[in-house]
């Protein structure tokens, strides 16, 4: 039992440093940050936190 | 002799022409056609038996709408020689790519129920029990990927795509009146005035045209493919007879519900498929099989797009031309995506419905953002040189990513506050 958990946690842990490189790997976006990139990444950003403010809104008031 | 020469000379020419499109075609009609999914003939069927044929002008809108997102997708793939998924970690960063990816596994994953609900509830009129077709699905669909190469597994698509047009001659059997099809549908108006079950329709439609999991299909595929940059405008004619495609078989979907089945109110492409039994025993087979097709169709699409995100942001081997010992991860995430997802319609009392208007809803944190990134990507000319969007490419992606997001978010708070276009 022992063992099979170490392993468990031995696969979880390579998975997490996978994760990680992928973050190291990718922190530099590559894309040439122009005005309307910005504005775009901006608006798109607004736009979704309005939609997961109006889903949590639906869900707490059905839940509640 | 001169003259016999020059024909012979041209007929070589477009023989070899219709080859070298044969070798190249694939990803655009696949992913057109299997866009026509479980989902997608409900819709058309619910659409057809709600306003007859007066909503087959907005079917073949859609059409160049579907196209020109879609042809993006070709030339992004051919030129990064990358699936979308890493193209957005590594254009965008870890936010933006752990935000696609995982909305986008999720998305998937949702969507595969509903096509096993499709496919079960379409072999359930002919009295295969469920856990038989999800049985059956699941065999054929391993035995696809463990053939071992994309090419076959491409060729057995076609065969499924050839069946989705089943629903043409089932639109022969009914007779329709063809002067009263071009009267009614194809004069743009709104049936009854723009009401909000209207617009619901209208959205739903939408929503089955434009799919987040079409973009990152097609454009891995292009890859696994292996098209090259001169392959581009055969890429683009692939997706454009895929868009043609697609329109055709839901027009004429909608011709066979809405001859038959005019002003009835139905839930399911399975419970028209059943109605018309009662009318034609023909005709309610090819819709039942067509739906059964259609499920199919978008389960094989949508499986493999999940594992190629996942196999290329985590740099696994992950081509259909690798066998399982070379992509063990690739082919572990597919299956696991694939019987997890049959496996839930197989529970006693599973929220099947709620499933299904969750996927819409889920669709709208993604469709959005896909549709920037995208638009972004193909105006980056580091990274997409001569094949960056023209200005009218330009006008007219941004004009229909802004409708699209427009429609889609008004779409959702329709389904999520009924009552809110109710007047």
């Amino acid at each position: 039992m022992r063992s099979l958990l170490r392993k468990i946690g031995m696969l979880f842990h390579l998975r997490m440093e996978k994760i990680r490189e992928i973050n190291r790997k990718y922190a530099h976006p590559r894309i040439v940050t122009r005005r309307s990139t910005g504005v775009a990444l901006f608006a798109l950003r607004l736009y979704l936190i309005f939609v997961v403010g109006v889903l949590f809104y639906k869900f707490f008031s059905l839940v509640l | 002799m001169n003259l016999f020469s020059r024909f012979y000379y041209r007929l070589h020419r477009i023989v070899k022409t219709i080859r070298l499109y044969l070798v190249i075609s694939g990803p655009g009609i696949i992913v057109m056609l299997a866009d026509n999914d479980a989902g997608g003939i409900t819709t058309y069927a619910a659409t057809g038996a709600r306003y007859g044929y007066e909503l087959i002008w907005f079917l073949v809108l859609l059409g160049p709408i579907a196209y020109f997102i879609q042809e993006m997708t070709v030339r992004l793939g051919v030129v990064t020689k990358r699936g979308h998924a890493e193209g957005v970690f590594e254009a965008f960063g870890p936010f933006w790519g752990w935000f696609t990816l995982i909305d986008l596994v999720f998305m998937n994953w949702l969507t595969l129920i509903t096509e096993f609900i499709g496919m079960t509830a379409a072999l359930s009129i002919f009295k295969v029990p469920p856990f038989l077709t999800v049985i059956m699905v699941c065999g054929i669909m391993t035995i696809m990927v463990l053939r071992g190469r994309y090419w076959t597994w491409e060729k057995i698509a076609f065969l499924f795509c050839a069946l989705n047009l089943v629903y043409i001659p089932a639109a022969f059997i009914v007779h329709p009146d063809v002067s009263q099809i071009l009267r009614q549908g194809m004069v743009p108006h709104f049936p009854g005035g723009f009401s909000g079950q209207l617009f619901f329709f209208l959205m739903a439609n939408i929503g089955t045209t434009i799919a987040p999991w079409m973009i990152f299909f097609q454009q891995s595929s292009v890859v696994d493919k292996g098209l090259q940059e001169k392959d581009i405008p055969w890429g683009q004619l692939d997706t454009f007879i895929g868009a043609i495609f697609t329109v055709l078989v839901a027009i004429f979907c909608i011709v066979v519900t809405g001859t038959l089945l005019k002003g009835v109110d139905i839930q399911s492409a399975a419970e028209a498929s059943i109605m018309l039994m009662s009318i034609n025993k023909y005709l309610g087979t090819f819709l039942a099989i067509g739906l059964f097709n259609a499920g199919f169709l978008g389960a094989i699409c949508i499986s493999l797009a999940s594992s190629w995100a996942f196999g290329e942001v985590f740099g696994w081997a992950h081509s259909l031309n690798q066998k399982v010992r070379e992509a063990p991860w690739f082919y572990a995430f597919y299956f696991l995506t694939l019987f997890s997802s049959a496996a839930m319609v197989l529970i006693p009392g599973a929220p099947l419905v709620l499933i299904t208007l969750f996927v819409q809803v889920i669709a709208v944190t993604l469709l959005p953002a896909i549709l920037v990134f995208l638009i972004l990507l193909l105006n980056d000319r580091s990274i997409m040189g001569k094949h960056a969007n023209s200005l009218f490419q330009n006008v007219v992606s941004i004009t229909i990513a802004g409708g699209i997001i427009i429609l889609s978010t008004l779409y959702v708070l329709s389904v999520l506050f009924p009552g809110l276009f109710a007047a």
